[in-house]
């Protein structure tokens, strides 16, 4: 459209309503590209998460860090997830953008701590560095030290992720001089003499991530701890705790009445009293993450005591399969009668009944995100043995706004249908060893209008239903479908009949070529990722990755 | 970690006719390890991977042979950060075991060491739950720790042990769980009885009666 004047592209585009749309459309148009000022880039598909996309898949950063060094050098702000960064262009990245004042690093990785340095020793005017959940290679502590003392506008740094150790007193000096900070968390490394002493400097401090808490240290450390955490008048969120003693729990105690987050789902160190006793204080508490071993009592005691209790989030602290869990439906059935503001849930558990999640229905009807994890794949209801068909059913009947859903346990293509007929604001649905046959992603794609994403793993939908509504996929932003049913042949057609969609596959790790040695044979395709383009197949695919 | 067919063979048998099940009404244990997982994905190419149905799967599964602990890539979904995190965690925790015993579930960092109280007795013992391959083990163990020193001691020396002065039915072996609740020993997998048992306790008398006895679990 670069042929238009700009006042018709901006009269074009006036008639999009809404801010995403508007975003969205803004990046493939040239001619707004070089007054770019924020960019969100995600990268893999959400299921790399749990080790299913191989490594050296994609993801690259690098050519877009090139791209915006090229062509919008007033970019201030760089938003990315699942992407693989380099050092190199961590560098590159200071360096190009001299108004640059914000990066934020999800689930990347690539980097080390040296390409941190790069961006703290050049961005002159860095508010916000948060780094979360990354894989970060340690280089040592020097990164730290890189913020020069002109720069005094750091709002948020967040580098609880990385692993190594820290230096003290550059840590303390930055924050001294950072006047205007509002977020801070630290990583395991930082003791907890040091987090005294920074919290003397941050009284407008509403979000802290602290060190490691644990138990050797004395009670005046505790002390001054509890002081220092009493001038931040503002705190309303904390995290970190990692390996903390439950001895520390009631100098935490002056802080609770306050809080309204609380993330303790990387500490296994606390217990259920431990958890209980802090939590119980937090009357204003509107997100909370934990750990299952909090256990259905202890979600009890959330119940009745945070009642305006928004997110939840309980994670399981045993990763095997048919792990031990202390939690079960009883612990959401309480909080879901405790806490009707409930809107957004992601919960491990080892097991669940229809009737609790009708209840749990009934109780929150305000669900916008519903992610259940039941650890063992396939389980049936408790009580009667019978899938969660009916279940899941109660919840995206009862749950009108619901845009992302994870189901879990025994489920036939039943609830499919009853996904496809009610949930017709969903946008994410992620689907793991659920259905019976084609239909049940047929109902999905056929009668979930807003989706866009789906992303299936073990089970039995093939190519009918992978070709049974291929318009579909124009109007999504990806499809995963890995140990199902779909083959070779399904995914070429499915190709040939969209070149507007990049269809990749994924071999075996070891290269293995049979798929080429049997062209056009039903051999089973391992994983499938499909996803719309504008820019036909990508250049930057491993030799695993076939796009066909 | 004690493999998951070992409890369902004759341990669970014993306990149940103790008729004091903790679990919810209509589980069973066994449904547990048949309904369980399907195989991971194969790793040999070409193969046809049949996904079985959910029913005929767990028919599949009740006539395999039961996985430990089997993982399946990718499940449960957590981050691999998160995944990381723990491990970061135990490694830094794991201190060289007090009695460095080359037990026979090799692997273990560690002793567990729990106290264990008889109510009556004078003083308390400390038994290493990581030494017992089961329950049966277990309870051998603390008769042999504990109903001796209830013979009566004018029995004297070739003492008959077929007649104990005191009977093990009317003992019952409980544990204090991580939340603080009293158990009755028996009920779940021997490994998950191992990672949430703090203490033990044998009860005995009026209390014990009806609990389920030690000679019976």
């Amino acid at each position: 459209m670069t042929y238009f004047p700009e006042e018709v592209v901006e009269h074009i585009f006036s008639f999009l309503p809404s801010h995403s749309d508007r975003n969205t459309v803004s990046l493939v148009c040239k001619v707004w590209f070089p007054k770019l000022r924020v960019l969100t880039v995600k990268g893999k598909p959400h299921f790399a998460d749990f080790n299913l996309v191989p490594p050296d898949w994609g993801g690259y950063a690098a050519p877009w860090i090139e791209a915006a060094a090229r062509g919008c050098v007033g970019l201030e702000e760089l938003r990315m997830k699942r992407m693989v960064v380099s050092d190199e262009g961590l560098e590159l990245l200071a360096r190009s953008f001299p108004r640059f004042k914000a990066l934020v690093l999800i689930s990347c990785e690539g980097f080390s701590t040296e390409g941190l340095a790069d961006i703290a020793s050049h961005c002159k005017f860095l508010r916000e560095l948060d780094l979360q959940e990354n894989d970060v290679e340690d280089r040592g502590p020097r990164w730290l030290s890189c913020f020069p003392d002109s720069c005094t506008s750091l709002v948020s740094l967040n580098f609880a992720c990385i692993k190594g150790e820290v230096d003290s007193a550059s840590l303390e000096r930055l924050v001294a001089k950072s006047p205007n900070l509002r977020s801070l968390r630290l990583n395991r490394a930082v003791s907890v003499d040091t987090l005294s002493k920074i919290l003397m400097h941050t009284p407008n401090l509403e979000d802290l991530g602290t060190g490691n808490l644990t138990d050797e240290f004395q009670t005046e450390s505790y002390l001054r701890l509890t002081n220092a955490l009493e001038k931040c008048k503002m705190l309303k969120s904390l995290s970190g705790f990692w390996d903390a003693s439950p001895v520390c729990v009631p100098f935490i105690y002056p802080l609770c009445h306050q809080l309204t987050g609380l993330n303790l789902s990387y500490t296994p160190t606390l217990d259920y009293s431990d958890l209980t006793r802090m939590i119980s204080r937090c009357v204003k508490l509107q997100r909370l993450w934990v750990l299952d071993c909090i256990s259905d009592k202890g979600l009890q005691v959330v119940a009745s005591s945070c009642k305006d209790l928004q997110e939840l989030r309980v994670f399981p602290s045993d990763f095997y399969v048919a792990g031990y869990s202390a939690v079960t439906e009883e612990g959401l059935v309480a909080i879901s009668s405790g806490c009707p503001k409930l809107s957004s849930l992601l919960y491990f558990c080892h097991q669940m009944t229809n009737d609790a999640l009708i209840t749990i229905a009934k109780n929150c009807p305000n669900f916008i995100r519903f992610r259940l994890c039941i650890l063992e794949p396939r389980k049936p209801d408790a009580m009667t043995n019978q899938p969660l068909d009916e279940g899941f059913g109660a919840i995206v009947r009862e749950c009108k706004g619901l845009r992302r859903l994870s189901i879990s346990g025994l489920l036939t293509d039943k609830v499919f249908m009853y996904i496809g007929k009610y949930a017709k604001h969903l946008e994410m649905l992620s689907i793991a060893f659920a259905g019976d046959s084609d239909d049940g992603m047929m109902h999905v794609l056929n009668g979930c209008k807003n989706l866009r994403k789906l992303e299936i793993r073990d089970s039995p939908f093939g190519d009918g239903a992978l070709l049974g509504n291929v318009a579909k996929y124009e109007t999504m932003r990806s499809l995963w479908m890995s140990s199902c049913n779909v083959t070779l042949k399904g995914c070429e057609i499915l190709a040939s009949k969209m070149p507007m969609l990049n269809v990749e596959i994924m071999n075996e790790l070891d290269g293995s070529s049979e798929m080429e040695e049997n062209p056009g044979d039903f051999s089973k395709v391992e994983k499938l990722y499909v996803y719309r383009t504008t820019a036909g197949a990508r250049g930057d695919a491993p030799n695993f990755v076939k796009i066909l | 970690m004690a493999d998951v067919a070992s409890y369902a063979a004759d341990d669970v048998d014993n306990l149940k006719a103790t008729e004091l099940r903790l679990g919810l009404p209509g589980t069973e244990e066994e449904k547990t390890t048949a309904a369980l997982l399907p195989t991971p994905p194969s790793t040999p190419r070409g193969k046809k991977r049949d996904v079985i149905s959910g029913a005929a799967e767990e028919e599949a599964a009740k006539t395999a042979p039961p996985a430990a602990k089997a993982q399946v890539v990718g499940w449960p979904p957590v981050r691999s950060y998160r995944k990381s995190c723990f491990q970061q965690q135990a490694s830094s925790k794991s201190k060289p075991p007090p009695a460095p015993e080359e037990s026979a579930a090799a692997g273990a960092a560690g002793a567990l060491f729990v106290k264990v109280s008889m109510d009556g007795a004078p003083y308390l013992r400390k038994v290493d739950l990581k030494m017992y391959k089961g329950y049966r083990e277990l309870r051998e163990a603390l008769e042999a720790m504990f109903l001796s020193c209830f013979v009566s001691s004018g029995a004297g020396a070739g003492a008959n042990a077929d007649a104990p002065a005191v009977n093990p039915s009317d003992f019952a072996v409980t544990y204090e769980d991580k939340d603080g609740d009293l158990m009755l020993v028996g009920d779940v997998p021997f490994d998950m009885f191992i990672s949430t048992c703090k203490r033990l306790r044998i009860m005995k008398g009026s209390e014990a009666r009806g609990l389920g006895s030690l000679k019976n679990n």
